[in-house]
This record gives structure tokens, C-alpha cells and sequence, in this order.
């Protein structure tokens, strides 16, 4: 069979979801946030709700999100996110709201917001991406960053002595009353990309169901700052930081 | 008429914010404004208007919770005193930044660092010269009494909207502690949806085809962007101090010698103002109501009739930089004040004005 | 019954970070000789034949830049 003959619009399986903007993003080749931006649109598209989808991006790499989900987006000071989502969702009870936001902004600047918002309950989406580095402002050590990583702030690899140890929120977040549904996932091979898109699916269907906080971390690459060439960086992902962050659902109710 | 109330200028906030149809509040309890939160959880307003009233866990969190609010051209609103305001600093840089309105209440308190909770006014230059990073302005209303708090969280609403501009109720102690009449205006309600679209095209209400997404940020990476957006913010704020300027004068038609005095300290002025009467001295005052914008051309146009200007207040000389500024040096311009929570009487006023302007 | 598949990719698009090829599990998708604009060698189909249309390669594309295509024959 000639590949002109498969390569029809009738045979089209998969391809772009048109929530997705055709601006090219920013991010290095490989990275993480171009999966779970894509995954996040397809929900998005899936769910028929980009008319009630408010995205709130942060500060640090991820904070162009805006130009790659073709929906309403404010843009936080950073750590701040969850503060805006609070008040976006309760001044907006009918909109799907949620947050995108990296280590640094989540777990360094931003534990507090994170903390209390996740600890009120409020019905929003948390998409916490944790690559252990901080990317935009060139790879300094992160709160989640492994012990022993070498970051620009950590030349000598993160000693816990001189720099404390990662923080896994995610556990923390998962004993507040006020979340419903916490889950750790990645986004590096399809069947890790299929599970990421259904936590996100139940993620946003939860928040409007006045359950609690719906909190996705999801365990990424930024193979840049790591200094590695992507495909690399995933495999490095899986030996390094599974085995302390493992993934799957903290809790689910 | 409609019936007065004795109430606290911080309880005055409270009513006027959900009888002018605001849609959320979001606070952190500080000294001594917590009356206005306390009121509002009392009142249980999101019951009858649907208001939204919540405790935030930092001012930090307040200001961005007002961020996010405004964001979706909701009437929003915050209040805190002197060392919240300055925890609020990045986030009123960033309402401004991406124009986003909203009113933000200071009962101000001495300082710096915890200092005192006392009243003061040493958080006029926070308020009027930025305070947050950037080449930004708000709109700052100095309200003399309680129904002046009432007031002008209405009016502070109408300003923030028209302009999309942060709007400031620079209050103090005093304002918020005291007990007065408060005449409250009718009672308007929320805007709908559909009018919140209708007035807010810029407002995040959902992408629908009809119309491109809507984005609030104050990041403009390009330098030729970013002093695009501000060329546009000082234009609005020349528009702002062109058509904005609001200020009251009493015995000031006749007046040689002028006092400059705004919020609690204008109201004690207006006493030092009678006794200098009294005394046979041709004194008046003039109190600027909008301290951005600042009636720097009704005071200009007084200097012809005056022979000096005191200006009073409850700091260490703040505001009457813009005095000067405004005189040019062609007549006498001299400051009293006093700091730390320290609140000076008509008699030091008239005193000071003696020492000044009569020796 | 079998089935057949395709891919395009959007060359501009397109930068060349290879973690299609490593999770195209029958050896279809590799790095192009040719640059794009930005100078990345981009993804293609260098043994056609071999694609089944799983549409693993688009799920895990960073960029949404591969279309998938698939016929029953």
C-alpha cells in the first residue's frame, strides 16, 4: 500500500488538538511541559469545556503556557498561583480553574499559598511539575532536587549538611483534609503519558464536583539543566528520581 | 433621608464594600483595621449579595487573591495596615502592571519595621510614589472620616474600573477607630455575568469562539514592548491627573497663610484653622482628597493670595514634598509633624504656624 | 487483521529531540540529515514499511508536531 494512500484525512488517528496554539514553544527539545501542556489541551478538548477553562501559569519556564493553551490564562507573581486560583474559582464557581507550576515556584516560594489553598479545599486542579532544577533561570538547585545532584548551586552535588534535603511535598500536600485527589505521575513513554491524561481528566472533573483540591505532580526532565541529551535525561529520570519519588495515587476519595 | 448609623471607619469600609456591589474580599487580620474583615464575616454578605469573603493566609496571599479575582473583571478588594501593604508591594506592582482594578484599603499604623499601633501617616510615599517595583501609580483616595470609608470604596470601584488602575483608601488609626455617623447610599447590586462581559472585554470569562483568549500578565520580555506598556501607564496616569483631581478647602477664599493637611490630620487642621481665626490670623486649609492624583495646580493657583503654606503631618514630612514641588520655592513652605503614633493637637498645629510664620 | 500506518511530522516544528524514535516500538522514525529553519534535524519516517499507526511517537512528542495516520488492509 503507497503511503499516500494511508496518509489521508479520513485515516487521521491522531494529531494536534486545536486547544493546543500553533506558536512553537519556547522549550528546549525533549522537555517535559511540551507533553503535559499537550495532555492538559486534550482533557481540555475531550472534555468540550475551553470556554470554562481559566489557566493560571507561574514564574520559570512554564510561565509562556499562555501561549501555547488556546484558553483564558493569568499569569501569578511567583509562588502566588494558588492565591489567584482561590479567588478565580470562588468568584467563578461555574469555571474549570487550574494551576501549572514548577518546583521552585510550587515547593520553594510558593509552599505557603500551595499549602493553605490545597488545606481549604479549594476546587481547583494543581499540575506541579517537579524536574528537581530550577530551568529558566539556568539550573540552580530546587527543593526537590536529589541529594547528591549537581545543580549551579550545588557544584559539588546537593549535600544535605550545606543545602537540607528534597522536599516531597506531594506527601505533605497528601495529608491535608482539604485534598481529594493527589497523585504522582510522569511523561515519558506512551503508556506513563495515557495514565497522566486520565489523573488530569479526574483532576478537572473533581473540581466541580466540590470534592476538595485535586493535586497532579508529575515527574519531568529538564535535560538541559541536567545536561543531557533527552532521551537520556528520561532514562536518568527513572533510575534516579522514581525510586524517590515514586509514582501513582497518594489518595483518591 | 436615608438613617445614620454610628459605626468604626473600619466597619464603614465594610458596609460600603458590600452595599456598592463588591464581589469578593480577601484579608489577613492586622491591627488597626481587623473591624473591617470582622464586620464582613459578621455580616455573612455572600447569604444576600453572594459576596465572597475570605480569610487568606498571608497578606501576600490576599493582594494575589485580589489578583486573580480582578483578573475575571470582578470588584475585588483587600485591607491591611502599613506592614501588610508593604508584604503587598509585588503584588500591587503586578495588579498594575497588568491593569487590572481593584481597591485596596491602608489603614495606616507608625512605623517602620512592627513599630507602633498607633496611628500615623508615614506611608504616603509607599502609596503615592510606588512602593512595589516599577514606574507605577495608584489612585490614592485619603478619606477624613467615617463616611468618607464608606464612600469611597464605591467611588474607589468606579476609578479602578474606569482606568483599570489600583485604587488605594489611604486611611489611618484614627479613621478606622473612630466612631461616626455614617449615612449609607442605596444599596446596588452585583453585576451579572453578562454585564461583567459587557464592561470588561479585557476580563477572563471563558475563551468562546467569538473572541481570541484573554490573557492577564505584566511580562513583556521584549524591552520594546515592555516600554510600550509603559508609555501607555504614564499616559493613562497623565489622563488620570488631568480629569481625577479631588481635594476640599475650608476658610480658604480669604486665606494669607494656607494649611496642606489630608485624612485624620486635615480633620485636626480644621480646628487649628478656627483657632487661628480667633487669633486674627487669615489662615485656611486645603485637603487634598486624591493624593494620586495630587491637586498640584489648585495649589499653584493659590500662591498669588498666600504669603506661606503649613503643611501637617503625622510623619516625618512626606507629602509636603509634593507641596514644594507644586510652590516651586515662591512662597514659605514649612512642615510640622509629628511621628510614631504620636497625633498632634490643633494647639501644636497653631503653635507650629506661630513659630513659622508669626516671629 | 493488520494494519497500516503513517506519519507526518511538522519539520518546522519539529526539534529533533529523539524521544519518538525511542519509543517507536517498530524501528520507523529517525533523525532526518537534512535541518530545519531552526537547524535541528528533524524526525521522519526512515522505513515506512514498518509503521503500525500506534500513535506512540505523537503521545509522547513534546511538541505536538507528528500526525498519525492508520489503515485496516
Amino acid at each position: 500500500m503507497d503511503i499516500k494512500d494511508i496518509i489521508k484525512p479520513e485515516n487521521v488517528v491522531y494529531s494536534k488538538t486545536p486547544v493546543l496554539s500553533d506558536a512553537i514553544m519556547h522549550y528546549c527539545p525533549g522537555c517535559t511541559h511540551g507533553v503535559v501542556h499537550k495532555v492538559i489541551a486534550e482533557v481540555i478538548e475531550e472534555m468540550g469545556i475551553q470556554d470554562k477553562t481559566i489557566g493560571i501559569s507561574p514564574v520559570g519556564c512554564a510561565v509562556f503556557a499562555y501561549n501555547y493553551l488556546n484558553i483564558d490564562w493569568e499569569q501569578a507573581a511567583h509562588g502566588r498561583a494558588p492565591a489567584l486560583a482561590t479567588a478565580t474559582k470562588r468568584l467563578n464557581p461555574d469555571k474549570y480553574v487550574f494551576t501549572y507550576q514548577g518546583d521552585g515556584d510550587l515547593a520553594s516560594i510558593g509552599t505557603a499559598e500551595v499549602m493553605h489553598a490545597c488545606n481549604r479545599g479549594e476546587n481547583i486542579v494543581i499540575v506541579f511539575i517537579n524536574n528537581a532544577i530550577y530551568g529558566m533561570t539556568g539550573g540552580q538547585m530546587a527543593p526537590t532536587t536529589l541529594l547528591g545532584q549537581v545543580t549551579a548551586t550545588t557544584p559539588y552535588g546537593r549535600d544535605a549538611k550545606l543545602n537540607g534535603y528534597p522536599l516531597k511535598i506531594t506527601e505533605l500536600l497528601a495529608q491535608l483534609e482539604g485534598t481529594c485527589y493527589v497523585t504522582r505521575q510522569s511523561a515519558q513513554n506512551p503508556a506513563s503519558v495515557r495514565k497522566l491524561k486520565k489523573a488530569i481528566r479526574k483532576a478537572f472533573e473533581n473540581s466541580m464536583m466540590e470534592k476538595g483540591t485535586s493535586f497532579v505532580e508529575v515527574v519531568g526532565t529538564c535535560n538541559s539543566g541536567w545536561k543531557m541529551s533527552p532521551v537520556k535525561a528520561n532514562k536518568w529520570m527513572e533510575e534516579n528520581m522514581f525510586p524517590f519519588y515514586p509514582l501513582g495515587d497518594m489518595k483518591d476519595r | 433621608m436615608a438613617e445614620k448609623i454610628l459605626m468604626k471607619g473600619n466597619e464603614a469600609i465594610a458596609y460600603g464594600a458590600i452595599r456598592c456591589g463588591a464581589d469578593g474580599y480577601f484579608g489577613y487580620p492586622i491591627t488597626p483595621q481587623s473591624e473591617v474583615m470582622e464586620t464582613l464575616m459578621e455580616q455573612k454578605p455572600w447569604e444576600t449579595t453572594g459576596m465572597v469573603v475570605l480569610q487568606a493566609e498571608s497578606e501576600t496571599s490576599s493582594i494575589n487573591m485580589v489578583y486573580g479575582g480582578a483578573s475575571t473583571g470582578k470588584k475585588v478588594m483587600t485591607s491591611s495596615s502599613s506592614l501588610g501593604i508593604s508584604l503587598m508591594a509585588e503584588g500591587l506592582s503586578y495588579l498594575a502592571g497588568a491593569e487590572l482594578p481593584c481597591v485596596v484599603v491602608n489603614v495606616m499604623r507608625g512605623g517602620p519595621g512592627l513599630g507602633t499601633i498607633q496611628p500615623s501617616q508615614a506611608d504616603y510615599f509607599q502609596a503615592v510614589k510606588g512602593g512595589g517595583h516599577g514606574d507605577y501609580k495608584m489612585i490614592v483616595l485619603a478619606p477624613a472620616s467615617a463616611q468618607d470609608m464608606y464612600d469611597y470604596v464605591g467611588l474607589g470601584f468606579d476609578l479602578a474600573f474606569k482606568y483599570r488602575i489600583p485604587a488605594m483608601i489611604l486611611s489611618d488609626g484614627v479613621i478606622g477607630q473612630m466612631m461616626e455617623k455614617v449615612e449609607m447610599g442605596e444599596m446596588k447590586p452585583r453585576r451579572t455575568a453578562e454585564q461583567v462581559k459587557a464592561e470588561c472585554p479585557w476580563a477572563l470569562t471563558g475563551k468562546t469562539p467569538e473572541r481570541d483568549r484573554n490573557l492577564i500578565t505584566s511580562l513583556a520580555l521584549d524591552p520594546n514592548v515592555q516600554e510600550r506598556v509603559n508609555i501607555k501607564l504614564q499616559a493613562k496616569y497623565k489622563e488620570i491627573q488631568e480629569n481625577e483631581v479631588r481635594y476640599a478647602t475650608y476658610l480658604a477664599e480669604d486665606a494669607e497663610y494656607l494649611f496642606v493637611a489630608y485624612g485624620s490630620m486635615s480633620r485636626i487642621c480644621e480646628a487649628a484653622v478656627d483657632q487661628a481665626r480667633e487669633a486674627g490670623y487669615k489662615v485656611g486649609l486645603l485637603r487634598p482628597i486624591t493624593l494620586f492624583p495630587f491637586p498640584e495646580k489648585q495649589i499653584k493657583d493659590m500662591i498669588p493670595q498666600l504669603k506661606g503654606i503649613l503643611t501637617v503631618e503625622m510623619s516625618a514630612g512626606q507629602m509636603v514634598e509634593d507641596v514644594r514641588l507644586a510652590v516651586e520655592g515662591r512662597i514659605p513652605v514649612e512642615f510640622y509633624g509629628r511621628m510614631g503614633g504620636i497625633i498632634p493637637s490643633p494647639d501644636e498645629v497653631l503653635d507650629a504656624f506661630v513659630k513659622f510664620f508669626k516671629k | 487483521m493488520a494494519v497500516k500506518g503513517a506519519i507526518t511530522v511538522d519539520t518546522e516544528k519539529c526539534k529533533g529531540c529523539s524521544v519518538c524514535i525511542a519509543n517507536c516500538p517498530t524501528g520507523t522514525i529517525a533523525l532526518s540529515k537534512q535541518v530545519n529553519g531552526k537547524g535541528y534535524n528533524y524526525a521522519y519516517m526512515e522505513n515506512p514499511e514498518n509503521c503500525t499507526g500506534c500513535t506512540n511517537c505523537a503521545t509522547v512528542c513534546p511538541d505536538a508536531v507528528i500526525t498519525v495516520y492508520r489503515v485496516k488492509i
